[in-house]
């Protein structure tokens, strides 16, 4: 498996939205690539045709049936949002990006 | 700069369609909070929806059944196993920074749209449909954006069709065929002004012959059935004057703004996107067993391309009036009822411009849909038999019409209770005629001079003598021989 | 105050006490505080007390018994929760940050069964940030001491309520345990401690670390004490689509006080390699015993062992870094100044995570991105398979399976500044978490220093009884109640 690189470790912080100052940046790159070198291991493991295994318990999605109930703590649901004007939650502006 | 017109001959646009489709459910897809469309900001909400620590999803059966009546329509392959992932990005307006969707196990694959394209059925492959949930809605404001949660959670379907698509007029058309069955289902409310219906387009040229496709663009937000077809219009031409230019087309994503009528290509991010797909842990595998489907098979109605055909072939209705006969299921299904009631096949035309031109008309004049008209079916094919059989002229029948319609009373009973049943005796009739002919002998004179248009004057003479009850066939028959011309 | 000694009463005492009218609830809840008020600051055990809510649920049970109202299984006993548990009205931060100030709105499900059980919930407890950790160290606020010796850690991540169950400041109280943050802690602090079958406990309201091994359980004195609390919470709950729709059986009637023909498998992968002495000795006192008891004890293999550690160090952050995405300082939380919003998550995010979280999510990012997906987080669930299918095999030839809970006793503060060394201390415990089995830690000696030594008991899925069973024998032969961490200038 690849070592990691610092261009990377800057990338996946982006990724993750990690605001990493340069002695994080330093730490991760070295401790990360360390705990990636231990566990190369598994890529000598024969796996093929195991099903991966997401679940600990095979069980099905339970469906619920399509009834509302009303939440009657929604204002303390929004109380601790940090920036809030009326009932809206206020962000710094977004212009596209998203979905 | 070439034509594009020109262009056009040369270059073959391939269009392929995401469509959103909000499903018809009262509460969200992994929570019981309320869908109500233009509730108060953030009032729909609940801690899965807010996206609390510690929060679950726990899936909405109905969603489920209308997805799999979306998936049975469109002949797509339902899978017994499908699976939910998170899609992850970070944005305002999805409460756990990752979307619950579905990924490389979809709920339906490999199903197709029957899209009405003029008198003909286009059939267009749909890739897959899979079920995911609804973001919020930002409203920017100044250097602010505002967050409302209501819409978050909301049951999706994505419906993504391949790239068989080669015109803004074929797209267009896709949406209306795609709108009208998921409402023909009810599977959705399909209100694109409320978002209920949303679609990206991904759009390429190819030179014609070519069977690689092009570099796409993706265009978001074209939410009307006007915007597809102006969006891609403006997207291919975009396009084609970049080539003809010498350029390239880049792939990107652009936004259309329907006020300006262009797009403009998405702010660029810091990064390529990688959602970081994976199998949702807080979900397991999601079941579809055979008394599910079979419910489905056996509940599923004719479907609307089905109907048009049949429409047009058994029936002989023209495209047009077979479009419009399908632009509902219920007046689809009130046009059959109607047939039915009748139960004279070669009367299906007659029986549609009944429906097409006074039923259609009167409700419009009342404000009514097709589900709530005071003339059911019955009573319209019972009027439109006394028509043909001759018990009374089509002229009383259009007020007998307007009459039973008004009233919500049987056709033949208006018609006994107004005696307008018409007259086709030809003794009663000659005598008539006899009389208006002896009053008018100076009009007798000028028609058999020679003036034609007088011919008029005469029947009008025997509908007013017979309270328009004359048979006007047999009328002209007697006039005609009487005047002896 | 505690010169009835009743701090250290069990469940069955102070319920029938209760009942009786010996005593009342708002009497052993004051004791509780008080004991709290007195000896806490030597621990650091609590995050939160709520003497409010935990009066006002004594007084409760006060009136129902006054008026002649059957009394819930749990009534009068004084609780304390891990901090990863979400609880109405009272503050709950994770151990982390950038949950600061946060007052959830909503209790999670496991507190609606303690409180409609009678149950006092005396606070929230310290853990490591996010449940990420074995020493509490992690912990943004403070690390907890081990109540046997305060210059070592308690465990973790549920280090809080291991250390506040073996101080006796409550009778007992709920972990989670992601790879094992119930049982090595309770191994750290000398009580019993047990993650159930994945799905037998609700995660509705539990702060998710990972999503697919996350269960919450019970830390307490006696194997009979955490058999009553597992008890009121386990069990099916619609709110959690992996909730097992399954009936729970009675654990106390599982306490049979005997192990005669029950076959216990000895996995050898786990007394290999560099296992402490003392532990060693202990696990073969323990072992003895069972054999004395009757039991039949067989050798196991489980060859996929190593490869826990890597699966679990791919799975767990994988997951993580999702379950965290949702922590942006927008809908709750703290939030970092900043003029985008862009800036706005990488700041809050920055400053609100602590170093180890921040390294499990760029670990899970890593894995889980486009391209590495198959090499990594597959991979490492078909290794998860393989591990379930080494279990698989080796329940079919026996009932339970006794392992060490830890390599070692109690580190001290610091000596595992190493991440991956940190993580090497837990390979005993997170096999059961990625095959989904319930695992308990049970008390089996004590070091020649007086550091407690925990043996680990896995089952079969949904057999908790089987531990409780066996448990209780290894209890017994280690008659270990005597012993009391010396707290509060007491001996």
């Amino acid at each position: 498996m690849p070592a990691l690189t610092r261009k990377e470790v800057e990338e996946i912080a982006l990724l993750a939205r990690l605001h990493l100052g340069e002695d994080e940046l330093a730490r991760m790159e070295t401790e990360l690539g360390a705990i990636l070198e231990h566990f190369s291991s598994i890529a000598a493991v024969s796996t093929e045709g195991v099903a991966p295994m997401t679940h600990a318990v095979p069980i099905e999605c339970p469906l619920r049936s399509d009834d509302v109930v009303t939440w009657t703590d929604a204002e303390q649901g929004l109380a601790g949002a940090p920036k809030r004007e009326g009932d809206l939650i206020v962000v710094p502006a977004v212009i596209g990006g998203g979905e | 700069m070439t034509e594009l017109a020109e262009l056009l001959e040369l270059w073959e646009p391939v269009i392929g369609l995401e469509v959103h489709v909000q499903l018809a459910t009262r509460s969200k897809a992994f929570s019981p909070a309320g869908v109500v469309f233009g509730a108060p900001p953030n009032s729909l909400v609940d801690p899965t929806v807010l996206g609390l620590p510690g929060s679950l999803p726990v899936f909405n059966q109905a969603a489920l059944a209308l997805a799999l009546k979306l998936g049975v329509a469109t002949g797509s392959q339902i899978r017994a196993k499908s699976r939910f992932a998170r899609k992850h990005y970070f944005y305002p307006d999805q409460p756990k920074n990752y979307q619950i969707s579905q990924y490389d196990e979809p709920l339906c694959e490999n199903g197709h749209l029957d899209v009405i394209i003029g008198g003909a059925v286009k059939r267009i492959k749909l890739t897959r449909i899979h079920l995911e949930e609804d973001a919020g809605k930002l409203t920017h404001v100044g250097a602010m954006s505002h967050v409302d949660l209501n819409r978050s959670g909301v049951p999706l379907v994505e419906v993504v069709s391949a790239p068989e698509l080669t015109s803004s007029e074929e797209a267009a058309e896709f949406m209306r065929s795609l709108h009208r069955l998921v409402r023909w289902l009810e599977i959705s409310e399909a209100d694109m002004e409320k978002g209920q219906l949303r679609c990206d387009a991904n759009v390429s040229v190819r030179l014609r012959g070519e069977d690689r496709l092009g570099t796409r663009t993706e265009l978001k937000n074209i939410n009307s059935f006007r915007f597809v077809q102006n969006a891609i219009d403006h997207e291919i031409a975009r396009q084609l004057r970049l080539i003809d230019g010498g350029g390239r087309v880049e792939r990107e994503t652009r936004l259309w703004d329907a006020d300006a009528g262009q797009s403009a290509p998405m702010r660029s991010k810091e990064e390529a996107n990688d959602y970081r797909y994976f199998p949702d842990p807080d979900l397991p595998v999601l079941v579809v067993d055979g008394p599910t489907m079979g419910g489905i098979l056996r509940a599923q109605p004719e479907l609307p391309a089905a109907r048009f055909q049949r429409y047009q072939e058994d029936i002989g209705l023209s495209a047009d009036d077979a479009r419009t006969m399908i632009g509902e299921r219920a007046l689809a299904e009130y046009f059959d009822a109607t047939c039915k009631a009748h139960g004279m096949l070669k009367s299906g035309r007659t029986i549609a411009n009944w429906i097409l031109t006074e039923l259609l008309g009167a409700l419009n004049k009342a404000g009514k849909g097709i589900a709530e008209s005071p003339m059911p079916p019955e009573r319209l094919a019972a009027l439109v038999r006394l028509v043909e059989d001759g018990t009374i002229s089509g002229k009383i029948g259009k007020e007998v019409f307007e009459e039973a319609f008004a009233k919500g009373e049987e056709p033949g009973a208006i018609v006994e209770r107004r005696g307008v049943q018409q007259i086709s005796d030809e003794a009663t009739l000659a005598a008539v005629v006899e009389e208006v002919v002896a009053a008018s002998p100076k009009q007798t004179a000028e028609y058999q001079g020679g003036k034609d248009s007088l011919f008029g004057y005469f029947v009008g003479q025997v509908m007013k003598k017979t309270q328009g009850r004359a048979n006007p066939v047999i009328t002209t028959d007697l006039l005609k021989k009487r005047l002896g011309r | 105050m505690s010169a009835s000694g009743m701090e250290r009463w069990s469940i069955a005492e102070i319920t029938r006490r209760i009942a009786a009218g010996e005593v009342t609830a708002a009497q052993i809840t004051e004791d509780a505080l008080a004991r709290i008020e007195k000896i806490d600051g030597e621990l650091d055990a609590f995050l939160a007390v709520d003497a409010a809510g935990a009066r006002s649920a004594a007084a409760g049970v006060d009136l129902l018994r006054t008026a002649g109202v059957a009394l819930g299984p749990l009534a009068g006993v004084p609780i304390a929760l891990k901090d990863m548990i979400v609880t109405k009205g009272v503050a709950t931060t994770a151990g982390s940050k950038i949950l600061e100030g946060w007052i959830p709105p909503y209790d999670a499900t496991v507190v609606d069964r303690l409180k409609a059980a009678g149950a006092v919930i005396l606070g929230k407890v310290n853990c490591d940030e996010f449940g990420m950790g074995s020493s509490t160290e992690r912990s943004a606020y403070k690390p907890t001491k081990n109540p046997w010796d305060a210059t070592r850690v308690p465990g973790g991540s549920s280090g809080g309520s291991s250390a506040a169950v073996a101080a006796a400041l409550c009778t007992a109280s709920l972990g989670t345990d992601t790879g094992g943050s119930i049982r090595q802690p309770a191994a750290f602090c000398g009580v019993v401690g047990i993650k159930p079958t994945y799905g037998r406990v609700s995660r509705w309201g539990i702060v998710a670390f990972a999503s697919s091994l996350d269960q919450v359980g019970p830390l307490a004195r006696s194997v009979a004490d955490a058999a009553a609390v597992l008890q009121v919470i386990a069990g099916h709950d619609a709110h959690d689509s992996t909730s097992l729709v399954k009936d729970v059986p009675d654990f106390a009637a599982a306490i049979t006080g005997d192990v005669k023909g029950l076959r216990v498998g000895l996995p050898k992968e786990y007394f290999a390699g560099e296992l402490d002495a003392e532990v060693r000795a202990s696990l073969d006192a323990t072992i003895a015993a069972l054999k004395d008891g009757g039991a039949e004890l067989v050798e196991v293999s489980l060859p996929h062992t190593e490869l826990a550690l890597p699966a679990y160090y791919i799975v767990a952050p994988a997951e993580a870094s999702s379950n965290l995405a949702r922590y942006d300082g927008i809908r709750y939380g703290t939030r970092a100044e900043a003029s985008d919003l862009l800036e706005l998550y990488m700041k809050t995010r920055g400053a609100g995570f602590g170093p180890e979280v921040k390294r499990r999510i760029m670990l899970g990012t890593y894995a889980l991105r486009s391209g590495y997906y198959d090499a990594y987080y597959k991979k490492a669930q078909q290794i998860r398979a393989l591990i379930k299918r080494d279990f698989d095999e080796a329940f079919a030839k026996t009932d339970v399976l006794l392992t060490p809970t830890t390599p070692t006793p109690a580190f001290e503060f610091g000596a595992k500044s190493n991440p991956l060394e940190m993580y090497l201390g837990d390979i005993f415990t997170l096999a059961c978490n990625l095959a989904g089995l319930p695992g308990m830690s049970v008390p089996c000696g004590f070091t020649a220093g007086g550091l407690p030594i925990g043996a680990q008991l896995l089952g079969k899925p949904l057999d908790e009884a089987v531990l409780f069973r066996t448990g209780a024998v290894i209890e017994s032969a280690a008659a270990l109640g005597d012993r009391r961490p010396a707290l509060g200038g007491a001996a």
